[in-house]
């Protein structure tokens, strides 16, 4: 696919999206209400990609705030939804509610791995926050689409967070050995090739056994952002070059963004991501002035926009900064490189707990 | 312009060139003087998990071949050129002093001082070994047992490293480390920001003198990695204030370094003599720039406090800020430049009381505060306090500063609390039994000695030996 026919396929789903989101029959009770309010009709004013600025930023408080019906379309009255949590240390998490989004894009996702790494039938361990969480679902939709099945070892990060907001360190540690201990026995008793993980405790557990040695040959991971240096540890030296490491970048609103692992030690293991486009775009802004975009090579925020049936969010801020790359051969497209918290030069962070 | 070092990560000995990469500038300017590799946490915490590996390696040396290394290497120390960097390049005495003087702020003067005190570790070592073992023979290190005074002895080690958080303000610190190797304990550095050059250059000091280069870990890395070897080392050791002590006074394996709160004291029965000790007394707030946890910090006499702190301040008065490389220069720039400014903002605020006074303000030129060749600087300072109950009466700061109180002798062991070094300049024997008695002091000098000089052989703060090594009892069965 070229740059040109990538834009117009995501200008075609815009559109699409548009007539699908703000129409009587099929379109989202919130943004009809939000449609009346705002005075114009997104049908005839949001003819492409680049007019999506003319929304207002998505504020998640809304998933928080407004009851998950209003963000049921019309289309899919009546219809049971899973509901899929983000956040929520403290109060009411904030929810999403959805339907087949998560397989289609973790369907997409597994066309994107290596059989040679990732080998078809193999069996998948997951190891991280399962509970509410939309990724609970999808990993085991990926290993079941590819053949196998997934085992689970649960962790709760929120309590993690609260742990670390009281500086109990040591608690943490504890904790963390505990979730450890429960996948390390698996890995060493049970037939596994293919790990999803988050950075940390991927690790983590490469601190207690050999994971490649193990029978792990691949390693899908997301959850927090990495410095180069950390992912070149995590595939040199916990993986022992061994395994396939394959970074993620994604959340519930969004979906998965890929990035291309093998050609990370070239890159000197700076990780650029793609999204899954036209489903969701990811978008490099100036922070200050979110309608502009960053040139290429530039730090900024990261904009997120999805443009699913399921779920419709404009131009959402998250709470990451990185680099505005170059659409690769392979993905025809922007992508997003050398992810970190927003504001991570200027202050502390929570993040990357589990 | 020359291309700044790069200072890598040394895992087991082994350089490693981190792709996350911090540049160290010289001060004053926006010109890079080092690059260093950081190590993330999470690769520390695996290279620690191979640390018995690291003591095997010195175990196969006899302590005796260790103290002739660690001598050996001394003299490459202070003479040598060694290797810097990632590309071969070698470091002469007068690189390394020009180098830390460009990233620390310290005066090449006392670069070369403590250049002098270090070489002086490595130098008596046999005799610091002696003092801290209590006349061990070496040799029971290496055989694992055998006897001291008549008595069976015999010792295991209380870990496989000696972690060391290391400030950027002192390389003289690293001094607390150097007798580990000859105790075949590896070392695992975590060093300062700005100052990675010293414990470098010992490192292939010891290198070079034949030390097996498994011994030395070197990890730059951000709080989370110094977090990580804190509670991960089986030993460790670290510089902070009164809170960080607090944090870890019942963890046995950290030993922290903390606030000296040295005083120097005059008895009633020389206080008529006071003009003889002032020496001493500048001597024991001013060295190291009043950086050292062995300077003087409050100054106790029983009468004439107005006239010792006015004595004092004169003489103070006359170290200003000079040029790096000026051969009289005794001030050190803060290589952190808002260090200076928060430690004035507190001067400042405990003289808002009417019961302190900043004596040494008649006599120096300028305000306390100074900017010069791009760096903050403090002038000394004496504050003459009414009481103990004064802010300023007990606080230690990171320059030549200290205060002047007076009280009746009788009273002072009441009121001086917790000192690191403490001088009496009394020859009152029933004083001076008493200051023997008291628990709150690490090192006493008794008659006219400044604060600041120790001697390595006396622990003036925790024994090196005693945190390595632990006493176990054994026995061996008769044989037939």
């Amino acid at each position: 696919m070229t740059a040109d026919e990538a834009k117009s396929q995501l200008d075609d789903r815009v559109r699409e999206m548009m007539a699908w989101h703000f129409s009587e029959e099929t379109g989202t009770p919130f943004w009809l209400d939000w449609m009346k309010e705002a005075g114009w009709d997104p049908r005839e004013e949001v003819k492409c990609s680049d007019d999506i600025v003319k929304f207002p930023h998505f504020q998640d408080e809304w998933l928080r705030d407004e009851k998950n019906e209003r963000f049921v379309p019309n289309a899919y009255k009546g219809r049971p939804f899973n509901i899929f949590e983000t956040g929520g240390t403290t109060g009411l998490p904030k929810q999403r509610v959805g339907w087949d989004d998560y397989k289609h894009d973790y369907e997409q996702f597994s066309d994107q791995l290596s059989d040679e790494y990732f080998p078809k039938g193999g069996n998948w361990i997951m190891v991280g926050p399962t509970g509410p969480r939309r990724l609970r679902l999808a990993v085991e939709h990926l290993a079941n689409h590819r053949g196998g099945s997934c085992y689970h070892v649960d962790l709760d990060p929120r309590w993690v967070k609260r742990l670390i907001g009281r500086k109990e360190l040591d608690q943490v540690e504890r904790y963390q050995a505990h979730v450890m201990a429960q996948a390390v026995e698996i890995i060493k008793h049970r037939d596994i090739s293919c790990i999803f993980t988050t950075p940390k405790l991927l690790a983590s557990i490469g601190e207690r056994i050999s994971i490649a040695d193990h029978g792990i040959k691949g390693c899908f991971c997301g959850g927090t952002s990495m410095t180069p240096e950390y992912v070149r540890f995590l595939q040199e030296e916990v993986l022992e070059n061994k395994a396939l490491f394959v970074p993620t970048y994604g959340n519930t609103l969004m979906g998965l963004a890929v990035s291309i692992p093998e050609e990370l030690p070239e890159n000197n293991y700076s990780v650029t991501y793609y999204a899954p486009q036209p489903r969701a775009i990811l978008r490099i802004v100036d922070p200050e002035k979110t309608e502009i975009t960053k040139d290429y090579g530039e730090y900024g925020r990261v904009e997120l926009t999805t443009l699913t049936h399921e779920f419709f969010m404009p131009r959402f801020l998250e709470r990451d900064e990185a680099i505005r790359r170059k659409p690769h051969a392979r993905y025809a497209w922007d992508g997003v490189g050398d992810v970190r918290p927003f504001g991570a030069l200027t202050k502390t962070v929570i993040e990357g707990v589990y | 312009m020359t291309a700044p070092h790069h200072i890598p990560v040394l895992r087991q000995g082994k350089v490693y060139q981190s792709l996350d990469v911090q540049t160290v500038p010289k001060l004053g300017t926006d010109e890079a003087a080092a690059e260093i590799s950081f190590a993330c946490a999470d690769m520390i915490k695996y290279d620690m998990h191979k640390m018995g590996s690291a003591r095997e390696a010195l175990k196969k040396f006899s302590c005796e071949e260790l103290v002739a290394i660690t001598k050996k290497a001394g003299e490459y120390f202070l003479e040598a050129d060694l290797p810097i960097g990632t590309t071969g390049a070698l470091q002469s005495p007068e690189d390394y002093v020009l180098s830390l003087a460009s990233t620390s702020g310290l005066p090449h003067a006392l670069i070369r001082m403590n250049m002098t005190r270090l070489g002086g570790i490595f130098g008596q070592i046999d005799d610091i070994f002696q003092g801290l073992t209590r006349g061990l023979d070496w040799a029971v290190l290496d055989k694992g047992y055998g006897e001291q005074g008549g008595a069976p002895v015999s010792f295991s080690p209380t870990t496989t490293e000696l972690a060391v958080i290391l400030p950027s303000n002192s390389p003289a610190v690293n001094a607390l480390w150097i007798p580990a190797i000859a105790m075949k304990v590896p070392v695992l550095l975590k060093p300062g920001r700005e100052e990675p050059w010293t414990p470098w250059r010992i490192i292939q000091a010891f290198i070079k003198a034949g030390c097996p280069p498994e011994a030395f870990s070197l990890y730059p890395t951000q709080h989370d990695g110094s977090g990580a070897i804190i509670r991960r080392a089986g030993r460790v050791m670290l510089f902070g204030d009164d809170s960080t002590v607090k944090q870890h006074e019942h963890d046995p394996r950290v030993e922290v370094h903390g606030t000296g709160y040295s005083k120097f004291v005059i008895g009633e029965d020389e206080i008529e003599n006071w003009e003889q000790y002032v020496d001493s007394m500048v001597e024991s707030v001013s060295a190291n720039s009043g950086r050292s946890c062995i300077c003087t910090s409050t100054i106790v006499v029983p009468k004439y406090g107005d006239e010792i702190a006015e004595a004092i301040s004169k003489r103070l008065a006359e170290i200003k800020p000079l040029a790096q490389d000026d051969p009289d220069a005794k001030l050190s720039g803060f290589a952190n430049p808002k260090f200076a400014e928060w430690i004035n903002e507190a001067v400042e605020q405990g003289l808002e009381s009417k019961g302190a006074r900043d004596v040494t303000a008649q006599y120096r030129e300028g305000d306390r505060f100074q900017t010069r060749d791009g760096m903050n600087y403090l002038q000394p300072t004496i504050i003459r306090v009414d009481s103990f109950d004064e802010e300023l009466a007990l606080r230690e700061f990171l320059f030549p500063f200290a205060s002047v109180v007076e009280c009746p002798q009788a009273e002072v062991l009441d009121k001086v609390g917790y000192s690191l070094v403490l001088t009496a300049v009394t020859k009152d024997i029933e004083w001076i039994n008493q200051l023997f008695d008291c628990p709150h002091i690490e090192r006493l000098n008794v008659g006219n000695v400044p604060t600041n000089r120790i001697s390595w052989n006396q622990p003036h703060e925790g024994n090196l030996f005693e945190f390595l090594y632990t006493r176990r009892s054994f026995a061996f069965a008769e044989t037939a």
